[in-house]
């Protein structure tokens, strides 16, 4: 089986955020970049998948040449090879659009993802790419096994869970606990620097939006603490700062 | 790719009487991209299956600590340094340290992994015969089974030789029967092989045996109550009649306390490099906690007293860094270039590690005492939280303070030292005799009035570096024509003379790699890595002058005391640096940054 991990390339969950360029751009001084969190269940996933039934796994990034230590992290963790499209990834659209064309060219019988990237958190990636490629896409995933051409898969839904099953090929936006997330061994990442990374330019297709400008949410206040037995400066401020009563 | 650059090897201990080139040590910003995945794989494991877990750890709840191993063997994390032909990853000495330092975040974990892959795996690795390696190496490498090392005794601690624990070859001389008593094993509990040192018959000398647990006639006693590491096994071993084939003595008889000695000398160097992550997290954890806690309104990150904490930890980490990894490289390269001239892999690293022997006392010492510096500050910036259990600070203060202990004290490691450039002297390895006379005509003659060129990054610090080397070399010169051979005897000279040693190459090692680093960052870019440097150089003049005092004043009288005492002067004269701001830039960049200062592995 033929398996394509698309990842992220995105800030670690402890970032500091802050923004540039007239608050335009996402300012990355300092930035640590992770393996998106939803992806590397992925990744897991598909590990584990290839151990037990073999075949390989291809991870996909689109992302410009700072990416390639996080697509090495992942061939490292148990990837076969890895493929960078060489492009800003400016929105869902045409991230959707750049996995859709590696897809096809390869011909892979499952394209797996995180339920969602951990920076602008958009969700829309997987639902797209299904669309683009004509081929069903779930999310967000939590147990995943392969039956010859079919996958079995559990989805997490309002108020209870989903078991479905699915032809392949197919597009899975994962989450835990499809897999126990994975370090990388000595070993891999060892035989990361020998394994394939190849460069694809994008296509012609323009990103489908715009940023304006970003805006931090507002500081949260402090705690103001008031002695349990002052109920009449509790009232106070509940009245005249809080404006709540 | 490793980021080594094939450079000229140094004599262990040359430091001393030579001027050392920035270009020629290696720095951690140099680690390659693989480096540190290796280093961010390590602080994954420890973050989720250590961090999450750490009570059941140091309860020692039943095969936990065991099972880490065993995860950790699976990770590649055992055979960092095992050759790859038995099953190892033949990894470089530098990034051997690499993995101990992170490695050392995990508290108990540490003491364990620090057994296992140095004191219990590589005596075989050294000096182990084909049989041995091909037998023993790969399921130590995998973590399938585990090691100890049993040396120590009731009455033989820093005397190691003194041990009385004997082997008698049996009658149909296949087997040897060990008898003894050892203590304080680290791993003993679910140790799979022991690694005996044992004296034959009346020999003076230990030889070294690899005893099987299932050869039989080996007791336990209980877990020992430890101040520290309490997740750790440690306990007495007693060997009743323990039959061991005799081809599992290691190496030749009696050449077990060579073992002993050359093994610790990597363990030495390790423990020093692997208190550097578990200060950056401590430093971490402080400074976060001072910008949270408020006092008279304001966070007390604000307040100097505490930003000198906070500063002096960072700068101090910062220079045991540089330390370690300096003298890592220069092992490193060593081997290099003695396996280029036809020695195996193993003897060019045992050789290689040898030859800086000096310096892997300097770093164990140096980096033991820095977390311990460390951890104690910490615990008062937490305040009453940090001596309660509830806080985070309790466990590392505790589990530190081992590192003064194990692997030889630090005081042994002061002896040793001391003793081991006298006789790399002595035997014209290394020119001291000369730079010692050239000191005392330099101390005779009018000072220099020279000013350093400023052009040069670095400059007047390494100007005041050339001349602690010579207050140094004045002290130790005048204490070895004052005593001769009985200088052993003179403990505390020895001990004042190591601590002048120990602040050179420590202060050397860090103004090499800011001099490095302000040719990769600018001036500006590197501001704090020059501020850290700056501060830890002048308390490093001030210890070496107060030292260098008072090992002259143990041995000279009169008109000489006062020379030596002027000339302790002159060598130790800096201009004096504004400390208060020092402190102020580093800690505002750890306020800002909510965090150590810098870090490596991004």
């Amino acid at each position: 089986m033929k398996i394509l991990v698309c990842i992220t390339h995105v800030p670690d969950t402890t970032s500091k955020i802050a923004f540039t360029d007239n608050s335009t751009k996402f300012d990355q001084t300092g930035v640590q970049y992770i393996i998106g969190p939803y992806d590397d269940y992925a990744l897991a996933r598909a590990v584990e998948l290839k151990e037990a039934t073999g075949g390989s796994i291809s991870v996909l990034n689109v992302g410009e040449a700072e990416t390639e230590p996080t697509l090495r992290k992942a061939l490292a963790i148990g990837a076969d090879d890895a493929i960078r499209v060489n492009a800003f990834p400016t929105d869902a659209f045409f991230v959707s659009k750049q996995i859709a064309k590696v897809a096809e060219e390869g011909g892979y019988d499952l394209i797996l993802m995180g339920r969602e990237s951990i920076d602008f958190n958009g969700g829309q990636v997987h639902g797209m790419v299904g669309e683009l490629l004509g081929m069903p896409s779930m999310s967000p995933v939590m147990t995943l096994d392969i039956e010859g051409n079919t996958a079995k898969l559990t989805r997490e839904i309002e108020g209870g869970k989903e078991f479905m099953e699915v032809k392949l090929p197919a597009v899975l936006g994962c989450q835990e606990p499809i897999a126990e997330w994975k370090i990388p061994n000595m070993r891999g990442i060892m035989s990361a620097r020998t394994k394939p990374l190849s460069v694809v330019e994008p296509t012609g297709d323009a990103p489908a939006t715009t940023v304006d400008n970003f805006e931090l949410p507002p500081a949260k206040k402090g705690v103001t603490m008031v002695d349990a037995e002052n109920m009449d400066e509790l009232v106070n401020l509940l009245k005249n700062e809080a404006k709540v009563i | 790719m490793e980021a080594i650059a094939e450079k000229e090897a140094l004599k262990g201990g040359g430091f001393l009487i030579k001027e050392t080139n920035a270009e020629d040590i290696f720095i951690p910003e140099e680690f390659s991209e693989e480096q540190k995945m290796m280093a961010n794989a390590t602080i994954d494991f420890i973050k989720k299956e250590i961090d999450p877990h750490v009570e059941r750890m140091d309860s020692m709840e039943e095969g936990f600590m065991a099972g880490l191993m065993t995860r950790a063997g699976e990770l590649g994390l055992l055979g960092v340094n095992v050759p790859e032909e038995y099953g190892g990853m033949a990894m470089s000495f530098n990034t051997g340290m690499l993995i101990a330092d992170i490695v050392g975040i995990g508290g108990s974990f540490s003491t364990a992994y620090g057994a296992h892959t140095g004191i219990g795996t590589l005596p075989i690795i050294y000096y182990g015969t084909e049989d041995q390696k091909k037998k023993y190496l790969p399921k130590l490498a995998s973590g399938e089974w585990k090691a100890c090392y049993c040396l120590t005794e009731p009455d033989a601690g820093s005397d190691a030789n003194s041990g009385k624990t004997s082997a008698k070859l049996t009658s149909d001389r296949k087997h040897y029967l060990i008898n003894g008593q050892k203590m304080w094993i680290s791993n003993a509990g679910f140790a799979d092989l022991f690694i005996v040192f044992a004296k034959i018959d009346d020999d003076k000398k230990l030889s070294a045996f690899l005893v099987e647990k299932s050869y039989g006639g080996i007791e336990l006693n209980d877990e020992e109550k430890k101040l520290g590491i309490k997740g750790s096994s440690t306990r007495q071993v007693f060997f009743n009649d323990c039959k061991v084939p005799v081809e599992n003595m290691l190496s030749d008889r009696e050449n077990g306390f060579k073992i002993a000695v050359n093994i610790l000398n990597v363990g030495r160097i390790k423990l020093g490099a692997g208190v550097v992550q578990g200060c950056k997290e401590i430093a971490s954890l402080c400074t976060s906690y001072a910008n949270q806690r408020n006092q008279f309104g304001v966070p007390i990150s604000s307040f100097g007293a505490i930003q000198t904490k906070l500063a002096k930890m960072a700068a101090k980490t910062y220079v045991a860094e540089s330390a370690a990894y300096r003298a890592g490289q220069d092992i490193d390269n060593l081997i290099k270039k003695l396996e280029a001239g036809g020695l195996s892999h193993s003897d060019a690293k045992m050789k290689g590690v040898e030859q800086f022997a000096i310096e892997c006392a300097i770093i164990k010492i140096h980096g033991s005492e820095i977390i311990d510096y460390v951890v104690d500050e910490g615990l008062q910036v937490y305040g009453g939280m940090g001596f309660s259990e509830e806080g985070p600070m309790a466990r590392p203060y505790r589990d530190a303070r081992i590192a003064r202990i194990y692997e030889g004290t630090n005081e042994i490691n002061r002896m040793l030292l001391v003793g081991m450039l006298f006789k790399k002297g002595m035997k014209g390895e290394l020119d001291l005799f000369a730079s010692v006379m050239a000191v005392g005509k330099e101390l005779t003659s009018v000072p220099s009035f020279e000013s350093p060129d400023m052009n040069i990054p670095m400059a007047a610090e390494k100007g005041v570096v050339k001349n602690l080397k010579k207050a140094v070399l004045m002290a130790a010169g005048k204490a070895a024509e004052t005593f001769g051979p009985k200088l052993d005897h003179e403990q505390e000279v020895l001990m004042s003379l190591a601590d002048m040693i120990i602040e050179v190459y420590a202060a050397e090692s860090a103004i090499l790699r800011t001099e490095k680093l302000i040719s990769k960052y600018g001036q500006d870019g590197a501001q704090l890595y020059v501020d850290m440097t700056r501060l830890y150089l002048a308390e490093a003049v001030q210890k070496v002058k107060n030292h260098g005092d008072e090992a002259i004043a143990c041995y000279a009288t009169g008109d000489e005391l006062k020379v030596l005492m002027m000339g302790m002067k002159r060598f130790t004269k800096v201009e004096p640096y504004n400390t208060k701001e020092l402190r102020r830039s580093i800690a505002a960049k750890m306020i800002e940054a909510n965090a150590f200062p810098y870090d490596l592995y991004s």
